[in-house]
């Protein structure tokens, strides 16, 4: 009798197309352009980031484009310590949602360049682009966000986006 | 990649996959053991129904199981079905059964594949022989699949 076996590897495998729609597609493709692009709704005036062409809480179309800022707020935030085998990045790190100025969702994003003991709720963050050669309709092409060096933000201004 | 469908619409594919290890526990340990020395083995219940494959504790009265046995290397037919356009993932690639495949000294029936080259070869109750892959690891791949025998 040889040595028994403990455990096995037994892959999970999924492969689909994901198509985006309309209004994912044109965030997209913003992204490629060094653009953020959210959708406005008629009736409450929120902008929606990533974009779906509606408005969840009215049930209207959102189509309105509306071009938000690559700075903002993080609102939320987590440290990582289990490395990935996908997401190249040394652990740990900082997983943030954040809220971009004149966007009423925040979208979820890496931070870097800064201490992760000095992440915290209200910072301010901006945008890190590939170079511009590098721009793709993906949303790969914010590398991450880092410390802009602007004054915290209050909680007032964020406290209903959590 | 992302593409373009149309003027306005894009799409990409995308692959959600997990590195998934699993534990077999000191059963299931045993007969992936057995399998990569060409053995198959099951577990004698204090009933004297031998169960293959092997799980730890009987399913009619809960006692813990130990008695490992070794079993035949051919079998019964007892329930199938055809494969006529096999996918990426399937153990053959060739039009295969599916089967539940009771080896003889054995109560119960293994599920695994029957290379009979035609659904019209297939039938419940034919026997079916083992055949190894050449070179085996400790897993139930060991067993490349099941062939009819030669009567």
């Amino acid at each position: 009798m040889s040595e028994p076996v403990t455990s096995i590897r037994r892959p999970v495998r999924l492969e689909y197309d994901f198509t985006a729609g309309r209004a994912m597609s044109r965030f997209l493709l913003g992204l490629a352009e060094g653009r953020i692009l959210g959708q406005g709704c008629p009736e409450c005036a929120r902008v929606y980031l990533p974009p779906r062409g509606t408005c969840p809480t009215c049930g209207v179309p959102a189509e309105e484009e509306v071009e938000v800022s690559p700075r903002g707020t993080v609102t939320t935030f987590c440290v990582v310590n289990i490395p990935s085998q996908v997401l190249v990045v040394p652990v740990p790190y900082v997983c943030a949602n954040i809220l971009l100025d004149g966007a009423d969702v925040p979208i979820f994003h890496l931070i870097q360049e800064c201490p992760i003991e000095e992440v915290r709720m209200g910072l301010r963050v901006e945008a890190v682009w590939v170079p511009a050669g590098e721009l793709k309709a993906t949303f790969e092409s914010i590398r991450h966000f880092r410390p802009s060096d602007e004054p915290d933000a209050a909680y007032d201004s964020y406290r209903e986006h959590l | 990649m992302t593409e373009a469908i149309n003027a306005e619409t894009l799409s990409a594919t995308h692959i959600l996959e997990y590195p998934y290890t699993r534990s077999v526990g000191p059963v299931i340990g045993r007969f992936l053991a057995g399998l990569r020395d060409r053995r198959i083995e099951g577990v004698r219940t204090a009933g004297g129904r031998v169960l293959v494959p092997p799980v730890e504790y009987d399913p009619r009265t809960g006692e813990p199981l130990s008695e490992f046995v070794e079993v035949g290397q051919a079998g019964v037919v007892s329930t199938w079905a055809w494969v006529a356009a096999p996918r990426r993932n399937h153990p053959l690639d060739r039009p295969f059964a599916w089967a539940l495949i009771r080896l003889d000294g054995a109560d119960t029936a293994l599920l695994h594949t029957v290379d009979a080259g035609d659904e019209s070869k297939m039938a419940t109750g034919m026997r079916v022989r083992v055949r190894w892959r050449e070179s085996t690891a400790g897993e139930i791949h060991d067993i490349a699949c099941f062939e009819p025998e030669a009567s």
